[in-house]
């Protein structure tokens, strides 16, 4: 099948690849730009563990063409923190046990990356709802949902203090 | 050194982190960054992909398979039948159960998704391109998909290859569609107390087909080294040694020159102990065109093909006085195994532990048979987060017990409870044979009743039902009880093997010379937290803070040989090497510490990272003194380095059990439910990690919860599967999902080297009877006995319609 080019940012990054039309977003990201951090659990938009986020969005990348993402903004797990300077969410699932497999936990985390934005103060039901498009078989979500809180309070604490330094 | 203060031996002990602290994973610095390593990760030079073609019908003669099409198309670069295996002797390959199993399709399929021919190529979509174009011509034959009908006179033969064979693997087979009848227990003495007995329930309770499910499929990447006549395969395996023995056994590839590779898990829950189709395809494709080969199945190739569980229809029969004391327990289970035998379980146990079906309760006489069939359904059978059948005989006498108490018109909770094992009776030899080793169910079933408030519960319950009988309400509140006894730790080489391979594990230790570590196991964590656990044994053993220590599983090549892990035998049998092996490090270091100190071994006492002299406290060297000096010092007659390996075969099985509770509420008119509350006692001896115990609790409830309120999988007459997708099979999302509340008693096993006793399965085990348990207790003044399960909310609300309560 012949190619076509697909620009994209990923991660900050400006990326250019070739691909059949028909290649999924996840794919070009897992095996053309080697982020393997978005997984692949049904290929089916069920489980979520693919979640990355386009133009400020949660997209789930298995159900998505590359070509789809051309000029978009990508940001995948690998993108939101350094080894050094965890983002707080990830920092969260460690601290509160929010994962044991690791294998929904890319996806899990960058959809609370954005649900966070959305709603950053939200309750416990809110948060269940938000992360109800990402599966996991392992936790029972219980930590998972504890971790997004704890995540929700320590933002607002920065995101306070950051407005208070401003002003 | 002697103006600094010493810490004390608790704050020293506070520092290792070791057993009983809940210790931050180690694991989830790379899971949380995307830095996980798992099979579809690998990326090899050169890597090509394979995939199957499957069968679209149940049964059925293949009449031809034409590859031409698929092979003319451009990155397509071969196609794999039955025809080309069958040289090399893999178009069959054994199965753990003593059977053997079609790799292709050989003349035949017999269930839908079956593996009909491989297809490699240059990526996925070459592949699935490449899949489409294979031609396969079907005759198709009749189907059985019902296991009382398998053994029908008229029924069609399923396993031609096989149908005049007299004897299997497991004894004498009376039909073709026949696999085995496995009894255990006294036959004979049970039917004289049945027929002799004040009451006796009877009934039929069937634990139906579902599916481990594990979030990441099921895959490999097998890349065969022609120059040096290597073969590695990374793969989902939950048992790393015994694929690598096994695949030498089958290809006759030295054991060697093979190695396997089980790289991060993503999740397995019994399904990945078994060795399926693509794993043989991958290697054989390797070799034939000499470059690495990747298969990653699908979600729909997962739960159509690979590993189903459970699907056991259980008669029971159980017998008390009028007062309700248990005199006697029949069980008569028919076990659909689906088209070959390719169940997981110990070689001497063709149906698990399911003779641990008299659960928690001191029964005199029991009898167990269990007949195996032939059906046109996928093979499997495996331990989905149970130690080999657990699931269902914990379910099987949980609702017997709950069956019992309505005909003796009794509180269950007080038949549960006159019925125990008492704590005295421990070490407790059951009817059917097994050496129960220690256990306080009275303490943990009163601590479990009074933490929920029993007596208040069932008064909201009367005045719910008060509510909906004078049509103030239309819902009813039911309250699951279940006790649980668990059999796992699998087990003593003298009866439990798999493949001949005795189920031992093993632990290596080597201490660096500046007093850190690295531990290599014969397990393989699927997310159970390992490498944080099994640092903190050691922790305790050796006195190195478990931060210093590295855990290492999975690679054959470095790791000692083991088992694996499923069945919850990580911690009972690699718990106790590592446990053991840690013991070696520290006598040795003993007698080093003694030359240092100029004493003999027996003037020396350990106390929590250094060998003090006894009588002089001022007098010691720590570990990492004594590490450096078995480095660097020339000790008359003791060899340099500090180094041990265990491999221990367990004296008995460890017996976790727990208390659970479940209250629900059920609207009769849609068959919803809610739950309201979940309480999980569990005792699981002594406690490693508490944090890690309760995430490992909290996801087993989940799967419980998700097996007995909707998830199955089910088939229709003509073998079609009908929950092939996640959007059928039933996964609960965060948002049907309640908070549990967790609790423990702590009974040590006497014979584990910790008192460790290993608690993952324990959720789904007793979890599955106190959620199917709340929903009959909710219809139970109605009538309602038994109902099966999954109970979803069509079953559930045709309960309430069978029962009259739409009228």
């Amino acid at each position: 099948m012949e190619k076509i080019n697909v620009s994209m940012k990923v991660n900050g990054k400006n990326e250019n690849l070739s691909v059949e039309p028909r290649t999924l977003l996840v794919h070009a990201l897992r095996e053309h730009l080697e982020y393997t951090g978005a997984h692949i659990g049904c290929s089916s938009s069920h489980c979520g563990a693919c979640t990355v986020d386009m133009n400020g969005k949660s997209v789930k990348s298995c159900t998505i063409f590359a070509p789809q993402a051309e000029g978009a903004d990508i940001l995948t797990v690998e993108g939101i923190g350094t080894p050094d300077k965890l983002h707080v969410i990830q920092e969260m699932f460690k601290e509160h046990h929010g994962l044991q497999c690791g294998y929904c936990t890319p996806g899990m985390i960058m959809r609370s990356y954005r649900f966070l934005q959305e709603n950053p103060n939200p309750t416990e039901e809110e948060v269940r709802f938000g992360i109800s498009g990402n599966l996991c078989r392992c936790t029972g979500y219980q930590n998972i949902v504890k971790s997004i809180m704890a995540a929700a309070d320590k933002l607002r604490e920065e995101s306070n203090i950051e407005k208070k330094e401003i002003a | 050194m002697d103006d600094v203060k010493t810490p004390s031996s608790e704050e020293r002990k506070s520092a290792l982190s070791g057993l009983g602290t809940s210790r931050k994973r180690v694991e989830d610095a790379r899971f949380t960054q995307g830095k996980g390593n798992y099979v579809d990760d690998i990326k090899l030079k050169g890597m090509l992909f394979g995939d199957f073609v499957r069968s679209p019908v149940a049964h059925a003669k293949i009449k031809k398979i034409d590859t031409s099409a698929a092979l003319a198309l451009p990155g397509v670069h071969a196609v794999l039948t039955a025809a080309d295996l069958e040289p090399l002797g893999l178009h069959w390959m054994p199965t753990l159960a003593g059977d053997k199993q079609m790799v292709l399709a050989d003349g035949k399929v017999l269930f839908q998704g079956q593996e009909v021919a491989f297809v490699v190529g240059d990526d996925r979509y070459a592949v699935a391109d490449g899949v489409a174009l294979v031609e396969v011509e079907y005759d198709e034959l009749s189907v059985v998909t019902d296991p009382f009908k398998a053994e029908m006179e008229n029924a069609p033969i399923l396993r031609e290859d096989i149908a005049d064979q007299k004897e299997g693997a497991h004894g004498p087979r009376r039909h073709p569609n026949h696999i085995f009848t496995w009894e255990s227990g006294d036959k004979e003495g049970t039917n004289k107390v049945l027929d002799e007995a004040e009451v006796v329930a009877d009934e039929m309770v069937y634990y139906h087909r579902t599916h481990p499910c594990p979030l990441e499929t099921c895959g490999c990447v097998a890349s065969m080294d022609k120059v040096n006549g290597k073969l590695t395969v990374w793969g989902t395996f939950q048992a790393p040694h015994a694929v690598r023995t096994v695949a030498s056994l089958i290809s006759s590839i030295p054991e060697h020159n093979i190695r396997i590779i089980s790289p991060d898990i993503g999740g397995g829950f019994g399904n990945k102990v078994g060795v399926y189709p693509g794993y043989v395809c991958a290697i054989v494709a390797s070799i034939v065109t000499g470059v690495p080969i990747k298969w990653v199945e699908d979600r729909m190739d997962n739960l159509m093909a690979t590993a189903f569980a459970r699907d056991y229809w259980m008669h029971g029969k159980i017998s008390a006085t009028k007062d309700g004391k248990i005199t006697g327990l029949w069980c008569h289970t028919t076990a659909d195994h689906g088209a070959f035998d390719a169940c997981a379980d110990p070689t001497k146990f063709p149906a698990g532990f399911m003779n641990i079906c008299t659960g928690s309760y001191d029964i005199p006489v029991a009898y167990l048979a269990v007949d195996g069939v032939y059906t046109n359904k996928a093979p499997g059978g495996v331990a989905y987060r149970c130690s080999f059948r657990v699931t269902e005989a914990s379910y099987f006498i949980e609702r017997m017990i709950e069956v019992l108490a309505l005909k003796l018109g009794m509180d269950s909770a007080e038949l549960r409870s006159k019925n125990f094992i008492k704590k005295e009776q421990f070490p407790y030899t059951s009817a059917l044979g097994w050496e129960y080793d220690s256990g306080d169910y009275h303490k943990a079933w009163d601590k479990a009743l009074e933490a929920v408030n029993y007596k208040k519960l069932r008064e909201d319950q009367a005045k719910q039902l008060e509510l909906f009988k004078s049509g103030k309400s239309r819902k009813l509140m039911g309250i699951g009880l279940s006790h649980f006894t668990e059999i796992v730790g699998a087990g003593p080489v003298k009866n439990c093997d798999i493949l001949g391979l005795g189920m031992f594990d093993a632990c290596e230790i080597r201490i660096h010379p500046t007093g850190s570590a690295i531990a290599r196991l014969g397990t393989i964590s699927q997310g159970q937290g390992h490498a944080t656990t099994f640092a903190q044994i050691l922790a305790s053993e050796i006195g190195i803070p478990a931060s210093d220590i590295t855990l290492e599983e999975g690679d054959t090549d470095t790791a000692p040989y083991g088992l694996g892990t499923y069945g919850s035998r990580s911690t009972p049998v690699a718990g106790a090497a590592t446990a053991m092996a840690g013991r070696k490090i520290r006598a040795k270091a003993q007698m080093i510490a003694a030359y240092l100190l100029e004493v003999h071994d027996d003037d020396l006492e350990w106390d929590v990272d250094r060998f003090v002299v006894k009588g002089a406290p001022e007098k010691f060297k720590t570990m990492k003194e004594i590490a450096f000096a078995s480095y660097n010092q020339a000790i008359p007659g003791v060899e340099p380095g500090l180094e041990a390996v265990s491999y221990y075969d367990p004296p008995n099985m460890t017996y976790p059990n727990g208390a659970y509770i479940c209250v629900m509420e059920i609207d009769v008119d849609t068959g919803v439910s809610e739950i309201k509350k979940v309480y999980a006692l569990d005792d699981c001896g002594t406690r490693i990690n508490p944090m890690i115990i309760e995430g490992q609790v909290h996801g087993g409830l989940t799967e419980a919860l998700a097996i007995s309120m909707g998830q199955e999988i089910a088939y229709d007459e003509q073998g079609n599967v009908m929950t092939g997708t996640l959007m059928d099979f039933f996964v609960p999302t965060a948002w049907e999902t309640p908070n549990y509340e967790t609790d423990f008693t702590e009974t040590p096993s006497p014979h584990h080297p910790i008192g460790a006793k290993g608690v993952g399965e324990s959720p789904n085990v007793g979890g599955v009877s106190a959620f199917s348990n709340a929903v009959h207790d909710a219809f139970k003044p109605f009538g309602l006995t038994q109902a099966h399960m999954p109970h979803d909310h069509w079953r559930v609300w045709k309960i309430a319609k069978d029962l009259g309560l739409h009228n």
